[in-house]
């Protein structure tokens, strides 16, 4: 596709997107040694997510991509959160 | 732009000569249509191996007590029967087959957008099917959970599981695959001109399709790995014994497994409804409905699937919402039947086997969609949940939905793929023979459902032997219509008569092309204007 235009990603953001998702991974295990009750979970979720949006925004260009990309890959993610929503409706009220 | 090549138009993809001859140049070839005969010859093959083992299963329940195997045989052909249906036959089923036959030639393209990855996708596939067909002849003797694979005995039973759980994983890789290289193909290929509101129905419902097939299928392949780490290192997600729940197995099963039914019946509909425009020499009716339907049942159709655990232990709230839910995904599925008999309404219908089938599909599609209201609504479902009648249910959906729509699609676009037609008289002979077969094998299993008769029992009471000895020779029925339909087809595609580009007189672009088609589809990719669309009679 030549009449496309492509974004150039200079190697230094990727090399600072590496550092950022190899501190995350760090703080993933490092956060299991600290106490944190109910909120295990939830804090080493909120770090991968972290991490995927990194992956999802550089690596994987949706920053630079069309409207209608992001927007599909948007749509994956809300029907991902009515999963969860709807299977809780299992757990949250057994 | 696709770029253009050297290769000759006026060859057809049966016939060309590429780099490699013999069975070379078929499991190497990326021509989308020998993938699609590829998947098409490995399916059948494998089908059956399918069909046997149900007509094992049908004839040891032709008695009460032992007829031809003990309980434990009984579980692994239940087992075996229903990994290779579901995994290995309906689930790539029409996709893989048809889809990939006659995507890129409906939406004017000359190829899927990844032709190699389309190859690879096939390849993937065999390697699963050997896997899940290892875990029958070596190990410690077949798999016996049942095709879902159920925690917490799917990691208990010392039958030979993981073979079949890997297997049924890597199969689930070909299936993201396909659908990636679909959803790019139909978003980058479609010919110039063609809309959205102008592709034609069977490529909107691969659409949908490939979208489950993209999102849903991840999730069963997490669950399945899950599992074989607990047979190998009991890491307790689902094993009671560890602080496990073995009912997140069945949510995190269904959330795939029920949209995969909505994989096997959407490119189903799709057939159809390029079946009955083109023998109602009408234009379709409703087309936008269809689309909206067709988007709507991959929608709705992801969230309903705790209907399989009614009986399972989850709280109330989930199963009413369920329940709502279920009943919602009815009415897309209504309207499609609704534009469907409208369509055939004041047409010139011309009554070929094709559409006999495509008759037969909406008529068993009914019966199998009016008994899921059943199962839908929370009272009744307590009732016959884990009966034969789920049995009938199932099969009325998904053999009858499926099943007849594949055999309607191969008897619609069999002169298309061999440039061939097939004599007429036995294909109708195959098909009413084959559909008696059907209603008596799947009837009586709602009669005995009701009357409480279990699923996956080899031996049953007294009562229930006779609406068996019915169902029994039912599938014979069913098979000697069977084995008249593939005769038929085998033999007329070496020897049948010469069939012209457009025999139906149908609309959409591949009955532009000659048959059988060239390798590269088009000489000059078709134009679309304003007026044109795909159903203009």
């Amino acid at each position: 596709m030549t009449n496309e235009k492509h974004h150039i990603v200079p190697y230094s953001t990727y090399a600072i997107i590496l550092a950022a998702l190899l501190l995350f991974t760090f703080l993933s295990v490092a956060i299991t040694g600290i106490e944190l009750g109910e909120f295990t979970v939830a804090g080493a979720l909120l770090l991968a997510t972290i991490k995927s949006y990194l992956v999802l925004t550089y690596f994987m260009h949706l920053k630079f991509d069309k409207a209608y990309i992001r927007i599909m890959v948007g749509f994956v993610f809300l029907v991902f959160l009515a999963v969860i929503i709807i299977t809780f409706l299992d757990y949250y009220f057994r | 732009m696709q770029a253009s090549s050297h290769i000759p138009h006026d060859v057809s993809y049966l016939e060309y000569k590429g780099k490699h001859n013999g069975l070379l140049s078929w499991i190497l070839s990326t021509d989308h249509k020998r993938i699609g005969l590829l998947y098409m010859y490995s399916m059948m093959t494998l089908f059956l191996v399918g069909v046997v083992l149900g007509l094992a299963m049908k004839f040891e329940l032709i008695a009460p007590g032992k007829t031809i195997m003990d309980a434990q045989d009984y579980n692994a052909v239940f087992t075996v029967h229903g990994v290779i249906m579901i995994f290995m036959i309906v689930v790539p089923g029409l996709p893989a087959v048809f889809g990939n036959f006659l995507l890129p030639i409906m939406i004017g393209a000359k190829d899927v957008a990844f032709p190699k990855l389309n190859l690879a996708s096939w390849y993937v596939y065999i390697a699963g099917a050997l896997l899940v067909i290892a875990s029958l002849l070596f190990g410690d003797g077949s798999p016996d959970t049942g095709w879902t694979f159920y925690a917490p005995y799917s990691f208990k039973t010392g039958a030979n599981m993981l073979p079949a759980i890997f297997g049924a994983f890597v199969l689930g890789f070909s299936s993201i695959l396909t659908g990636l290289n679909f959803i790019v193909t139909i978003h980058r290929m479609r010919a110039p001109g063609m809309g959205w509101t102008k592709m034609p129905l069977f490529p909107w419902t691969l659409y949908g399709t490939a979208w489950i097939q993209l999102l849903a299928t991840p999730v069963v392949g997490i669950t399945l790995v899950l599992v074989a780490l607990e047979r190998i290192f009991g890491i307790g997600v689902f094993d009671p014994a560890l602080g496990g729940d073995p009912i997140l197995y069945q949510h995190l099963f269904w959330i795939y497994s029920h949209p995969a039914v909505y994989i096997m019946i959407l490119p189903a509909m799709g057939a159809i409804s390029e079946v009955i425009p083109t023998f109602s020499q009408k234009h379709v009716f409703g087309y936008k409905a269809i689309v909206a339907s067709t988007m709507a049942i991959a929608f709705v159709g992801y969230f309903v699937w705790g209907h399989h655990m009614f009986t399972s232990g989850m709280s109330g709230t989930a199963q009413y919402t369920f329940s709502i839910l279920t009943f919602l995904v009815a009415i897309p599925s209504a309207i499609k039947v609704f534009n469907w008999i409208s369509t055939m309404y004041k047409g010139s219908i011309n009554v070929q086997t094709p559409f006999y089938w495509a008759a037969s599909f909406i008529f068993v599609f009914m019966i199998g969609g009016l008994s899921g209201l059943v199962l839908g609504a929370l009272a009744t479902d307590v009732y016959v949940h884990d009966t034969a009648f789920v049995v009938a249910h199932f099969h009325f959906i998904v053999f009858g939905g499926v099943g007849f729509a594949f055999f309607a699609a191969i008897h619609y676009w069999f002169p298309k793929m061999f440039g061939r037609m097939y004599d007429s008289l036995w294909a109708n002979v195959g098909w009413i023979i084959f559909f008696i077969g059907f209603l008596a094998l799947y009837s009586p299993m709602f009669y005995l459902g009701m009357q409480g008769m279990p699923r996956r029992y080899y031996d049953y009471l007294e009562q229930f032997h006779a609406a068996n000895i019915l169902s029994t020779l039912g599938s014979w029925v069913m098979t000697l219509g069977l084995v008249i339909i593939i005769i038929n087809l085998f033999r007329s595609a070496k020897s049948g008569p010469i069939a012209g580009k457009n025999p139906w007189n149908g609309k959409t672009l591949e009955w532009t092309v000659p048959s059988p088609p060239p390798v590269e589809n088009f000489e000059t990719i078709p134009v679309y204007h304003e007026k044109d669309g795909p159903y203009e009679y």
